[in-house]
């Protein structure tokens, strides 16, 4: 029940970089004892060599993907948009992303916003049921035991295929999209809190044991910070998962929301709008993911080693 | 106290593990009689059950047969009057140096005392270690030595009737050993702590006890000999090793561990 996350490559770049400041010192230290007047040009070719992996990179991949996509519109008779299209009616739709005429002619910014609002109406429901209950699950057997064939059973259903059984529960399609949210987004949750709790070190139980502290005194003070790591982790697939499965919700339920707004520029054959719909999607989806991983890098210690 | 010689009383006392392959015997027939204020240390070859005798002391796991006696009441389970020192520290990540002391502290003494004496119980156990200037780094950002030194000051903080060490030093370069167990020998003096070391190191064992118990090979490992060091205190490193009675004693365990228990039995 290991979860895996993609780490951006800039995340697995930062230890040979830190590796180069380190080596970096050690040559300035060496240099420094010598007096070696060599010091400031050698600086400044690494900084401007760090400076150009940093950037070069991402931009020939944003490159190669502009590339691309002007390729397959000039092969596609334009039934496609380029690139360059697509950014003039980008701009007219960003010049303006708050007005509304109607219920279902709103801005991109109220679609956004009304799909985020689900996501985390129903995310949070998810993370109030899903973090206590993943806790119990790990520190618990029997609850482990009890809920482990459950959780097997309903993890691999397609978020989509509990919307019915929230129309027909909720009489909604708005609280049917935010069931879908919730019950899409609770299984990351609560299997990596559970894992998580069951890997506590037995060293810093040993701690808690000999100190003979509160059940209460345990949990708040060695289970939730050991486990935080994992729950942060949890936390990041569950606001992925949620925000892929939001936009197929809004398409089959309507209303107000990015998904929605997808929809209705097909419906309306304004394929330009959907390549904006994509690049806004993606752009919140990254968004959401950078914040979660500078709040996931803050809480986490290093392990016990030796 | 019944029987002052008697502390720790521990009374034919076996431990055997169930494994996949069936049961293994650790120990059989432990006795052992630990008076206060003495300094014992446990010898014996790896794997040969020092640890889990040391964890039995502790309460962290229960004998197979047999009764382990502290100041004649029988140890059901852990606690805080019988403080362990980790082969590993153990010290919580994600608290400062100071925090991980203060929770030892504040769970012992919480009930009784103000919160400024916690303070002052949890910067006297720093200092008594030499740590005051670290109080507020997390373990992650000191050395090995000094996350032993603040996981010694833990459990010295505790004021323990006794102090259990698993191989406190064995993770530590041999300049660092000696500089804590110099430490160690200072502050069991002023403390006047009985204390129990788990130790592979021989120097280690005859220079701090009063007592070396040396434990055959396991499986069904039992106590081979009981030496008494009766050295005179304070002890100085340097002085000892042209010490004959200190080289007899060395010589002495040297010859239990490598002459007689020499051939580790194949498991």
């Amino acid at each position: 029940m290991v979860s895996a996350v993609f780490h951006s490559p800039r995340e697995s770049a930062t230890p040979p970089d830190t590796m180069k400041k380190v080596a970096a010192s050690a040559c300035q230290e060496s240099a420094g004892g010598q007096k070696n007047p060599q010091k400031p040009p050698r600086d400044w070719a690494a900084a401007s060599r760090a400076f150009w992996l940093a950037v070069l990179p991402p931009a020939c991949g944003l490159g190669l993907l502009l590339g691309l996509w002007a390729l397959v519109a000039s092969t596609t008779g334009q039934s496609i948009p380029g690139p360059l299209q697509t950014w003039a009616q980008a701009v007219e739709v960003f010049s303006d992303p708050f007005y509304r005429n109607g219920p279902n002619d709103q801005g991109v910014g109220w679609n956004v916003l009304a799909s985020l609002q689900r996501v985390a109406i129903g995310f949070g429901l998810a993370a109030a049921v899903g973090i206590p209950a993943g806790f119990l699950i790990g520190r618990f057997a029997f609850l482990s035991r009890m809920c482990n064939p459950i959780i097997s059973l309903l993890r691999p259903v397609s978020p989509l295929a509990w919307l019915p059984i929230g129309l027909l529960v909720f009489k909604g399609a708005n609280p049917a999209a935010i069931w879908t949210i919730f019950i899409c987004s609770i299984w990351p949750m609560v299997i990596n809190t559970a894992v998580g709790v069951q890997r506590v070190p037995q060293d810093y139980m040993n701690v808690a044991r000999v100190l003979n502290l509160s059940e209460w005194k345990i949990a708040t003070t060695i289970l939730f910070p050991a486990v935080l790591p994992y729950l942060l982790t949890g936390v990041r697939l569950a606001v992925g998962t949620a925000w892929l499965v939001i936009v197929a919700a809004e398409m089959l339920t309507g209303g107000v929301g990015i998904g929605f707004w997808v929809w209705d520029e097909w419906n309306n054959l304004n394929v330009r709008n959907i390549l904006i719909a994509i690049f806004v999607i993606g752009g919140v989806g990254l968004l959401l993911e950078l914040a979660l991983v500078q709040l996931a890098s803050a809480f986490t210690y290093e392990e016990v080693k030796s | 106290m019944s029987n002052p010689a008697k502390f720790i009383d521990i009374q034919g006392v076996a431990q055997t593990f169930k494994t996949a392959k069936g049961a293994f015997p650790a120990l059989k027939d432990i006795d052992l009689g630990i008076a206060q204020g003495e300094f014992v240390a446990l010898i014996g070859h790896s794997g040969c059950g020092k640890s889990t005798l040391l964890n039995l002391i502790a309460g962290l796991a229960a004998p197979t047969s047999g009764v382990l006696l502290c100041a004649n009441k029988e140890i059901k389970g852990p606690g805080p009057e019988r403080a362990v020192v980790f082969q590993n520290h153990s010290l919580l990540p994600w608290l400062t140096c100071e925090g991980n002391i203060h929770l030892a502290v504040e769970r012992v003494f919480g009930a009784r005392e103000s919160k400024a004496q916690l303070r002052q119980r949890t910067e006297a156990a720093l200092a008594l270690v030499g740590l005051a200037h670290a109080a507020h780094k997390r373990p992650g950002e000191i050395s090995g030595g000094m996350k032993q030194r603040v996981g010694i000051a833990r459990a010295l903080s505790m004021e323990p009737q006794v102090l259990l060490m698993d191989e406190p030093f064995g993770a530590l370069d041999a300049l660092t050993r000696a500089k804590l167990q110099d430490e160690l020998l200072d502050i069991v003096a002023r403390t006047r702590s009985t204390v129990i070391m788990v130790t592979h190191d021989v120097d280690e064992a005859v220079l701090l006890s009063d007592k070396i118990v040396m434990l055959t090979n396991g499986p069904g490992a039992t106590i081979g000999e009981v030496l008494h060091i009766d050295l005179p205190r304070p002890r100085e490193r340097l002085a000892l090793a042209e010490d004959a009675r200190y080289a007899h004693c060395r010589k002495a365990v040297i010859d239990f561990l490598y002459t007689r228990q020499g051939h580790v039995e194949k498991a």
